[in-house]
C-alpha cells in the first residue's frame, strides 16, 4: 500500500533555535496520528511545515495525489499547493477564528469552500451546507447566523464542517479541542471519531492532551526539543513508554 | 482435545520483557524470560500464577499494548512483537478481541454505540451494528433503560458486562479475556461462561485470566503457570 503522506527529514530552524529536526514518518489512508509534546517541543512548527504554512529548511512532504500519484508538496507551485489545500487537505485550527470567516454566515462559511472547488448552483450549495451543519449538530435554523453569535464549541464544529465539506483525504488539526469546556470536548471527540471512521480520513493531530490522543489517535509521535523521541501505537506508547521523556510525560498527568 | 493437527492461532516463543524506569533511578525490572505459549483454534488456555507473576503483562503483550524486548508473538499471520502499528490495528479490528478489566470510552457516548463500535470499524451498517449491540446487551442482562446512557457512571458489574458485550459482538478468531467474570453475580457469570463456550465452539482461540477457579475449570482446556517464565535472578 502507498502511504497517503510520506514525510522525509523535515527540519526547520529559527536562526540558531531548532523548531523541528529531521522528522520522518509514513501516514496511511484511514490512519490518525497524534503528535504530543510540551510547549516548545516543535509539534506546531512541524504541523505548519507539513501543511505548507511555514517553509521547511529541508526535507520532503510527499502526498499521494489523486491524479499524479506521490508528489513532493514542498516543490509544488503555489497555485498547485493552494488547490490541494482547498480539496484533499484540510486544516482545523485551535482557534476557530483562524479557520472561519467571522463576518460571513455559517452557511456561507461552509459554502465558500464548495465554491472554491467550482460549485456554482446556489440551491445545491445551500443544501449541502445545511447537510453538513446537521452532521456537526448545528441546527438548520442557524444557517444564516454569523459565527460571532456561536459558542466556542459550535464555532469549532462549524470549522470542522467547513473543512470536511469538500471531502478531503488528509486533515491537519492543531489542538482541535483546546480551549473548550470538557463537556464540549467529549462531544467533539465523538464527532471527530465518527467522521474519521465514516470518511476513512487520515489525520495528524497536534495536542498536549494525552487523553485526547488516547481516544482519537491510532499512532503517537512524541516530540521534545524539536526531535522525535518515540513513536508507536498510541496505547502502547502511553501504557509502556520507552523513552525517559515519555515516561515523565505520562507519569505527570493529573488523575481525576 | 479437539483439532489436533490445526495450526495454532496464537503462538508465542522466546518472549522477553523488562521495564526500564528512567525516572526512578533507571531501575530495571525483568518480568518475562523465554515465555512460550501455543493456543489452537477452539481452545481456551488459562494463565495462572501469583499476583505480579506477569499474567496481565503477557496478555497485554499479545495485544500489542506492551512492547516485547525479544521473541515472537504470532497471532494468525502477524508477529505482534515486530509488526507496524497499522498491522496491529488491523489485527485488533478483525482478528484479535480483548475484554479488559477497564472501560475506556469517549465520555457521554451511549452504551449501545460503545458496544456497536467494533462492528462499525469492520464496515458494518449502522442499523445492523446497533441491532447486534442491543441483542448482546440483552443477553448479558444489562437493563434496557441503561442502553442510551454513557457507561462511565455504571457500577463495576455493569461496566464489566459492557466490556464483555463489546468484546463478544464481533466473532474474533482470537480473544484475550482479563477476568471476564470478576465482578459479576451468579446469573451473569453463567451468561459470560456461555459466551466463552460459544466462542470456542465457533473456533476462537482464547487466552484468559480467571481468579474464579470454578469458572476457569468450566471453560479452560489447559493452564499455563506464568511463574515459569519469571527470569531467574542471576548471580549478582
Amino acid at each position: 500500500m502507498t502511504p497517503l503522506l510520506a514525510v522525509r527529514n523535515i527540519s526547520k530552524s529559527y536562526g540558531s533555535i531548532i523548531g523541528c529536526a529531521d522528522v520522518s514518518f509514513d501516514l496511511y489512508p484511514g490512519e490518525v496520528m497524534g503528535v504530543v509534546g510540551e510547549s516548545g517541543s516543535g509539534k506546531s512548527t512541524l504541523l505548519s511545515c507539513l501543511a505548507g504554512h511555514l517553509e521547511a529548511d529541508a526535507g520532503e512532504v510527499i502526498f499521494d495525489t489523486r491524479v499524479d500519484g506521490p508528489k513532493d508538496t514542498l516543490k509544488m507551485s503555489e497555485p498547485e499547493r493552494r488547490m490541494l489545500g482547498r480539496t484533499d487537505w484540510a486544516f482545523v485550527h485551535q482557534s476557530a477564528r483562524d479557520g472561519l470567516r467571522m463576518g460571513v454566515s455559517a452557511g456561507g462559511n461552509v459554502g465558500e469552500r464548495l465554491m472554491a472547488v467550482g460549485a456554482r448552483h446556489y440551491g445545491d450549495i445551500r443544501a449541502k451546507a445545511i447537510d453538513w451543519l446537521g452532521r456537526v449538530e448545528i441546527s438548520e435554523t442557524r444557517v444564516d447566523d454569523r459565527p460571532t453569535t456561536f459558542s466556542g464549541g459550535m464555532q469549532q464544529r462549524l470549522q470542522i464542517a467547513r473543512n470536511l465539506v469538500t471531502g478531503p483525504r488528509l486533515v491537519f488539526m492543531d489542538e482541535p479541542t483546546g480551549g473548550l469546556d470538557v463537556s464540549v470536548q467529549a462531544r467533539l471527540l465523538d464527532l471527530l471519531r465518527g467522521l474519521v471512521r465514516d470518511m476513512n480520513l487520515s489525520a495528524i493531530i497536534v495536542t498536549h492532551d494525552l487523553a485526547v490522543v488516547r481516544l482519537l489517535a491510532d499512532r503517537l509521535m512524541v516530540m521534545k526539543d524539536g526531535h522525535v523521541v518515540e513513536t508507536g501505537l498510541t496505547d502502547q506508547v502511553l501504557d509502556d513508554p520507552q523513552h525517559a521523556y515519555t515516561q515523565l510525560l505520562v507519569s505527570s498527568v493529573l488523575q481525576v | 482435545m479437539m483439532m489436533g493437527q490445526n495450526r495454532p492461532m496464537i503462538e508465542i516463543s522466546g518472549l522477553r520483557k523488562s521495564f526500564l524506569l528512567h525516572n526512578q533511578g533507571a531501575a530495571r525490572i525483568d518480568v518475562l524470560d523465554d515465555a512460550q505459549l501455543s493456543v489452537a483454534p477452539g481452545e481456551c488456555v488459562a494463565l495462572t500464577g501469583a499476583s505480579g507473576a506477569g499474567k496481565s503483562t503477557l496478555m497485554r503483550m499479545i495485544y500489542g499494548n506492551y512492547l516485547a524486548a525479544g521473541g515472537r508473538i504470532m497471532v494468525g499471520e502477524v508477529d505482534v512483537a515486530s509488526a507496524e502499528p497499522r498491522e496491529i490495528l488491523a489485527l485488533r479490528r478483525n482478528t484479535l478481541g480483548y475484554v479488559s478489566q477497564f472501560l475506556r470510552v469517549v465520555p457521554r457516548v451511549p452504551t449501545v454505540d460503545v458496544v456497536a463500535e467494533p462492528l462499525l470499524r469492520v464496515g458494518e451498517e449502522e442499523a445492523t451494528a446497533r441491532d447486534a449491540a442491543k441483542e448482546i446487551l440483552a443477553k448479558v442482562n444489562l437493563p434496557e433503560r441503561l442502553w442510551s446512557l454513557s457507561p462511565t457512571t455504571f457500577s463495576g458489574g455493569e461496566q464489566q458486562r459492557v466490556n464483555v458485550a463489546r468484546g463478544f459482538i464481533h466473532p474474533y478468531p482470537a480473544m484475550l479475556l482479563d477476568e471476564p467474570t470478576a465482578s459479576l453475580d451468579g446469573t451473569n457469570r453463567e451468561v459470560v461462561l456461555g459466551l466463552i463456550r460459544a466462542a470456542k465452539a465457533r473456533g476462537a482461540a482464547i487466552v484468559g485470566i480467571f481468579h474464579d477457579e470454578d469458572a476457569r475449570d468450566q471453560v479452560c482446556d489447559r493452564e499455563i503457570d506464568v511463574t515459569e517464565f519469571v527470569p531467574q535472578r542471576g548471580a549478582a
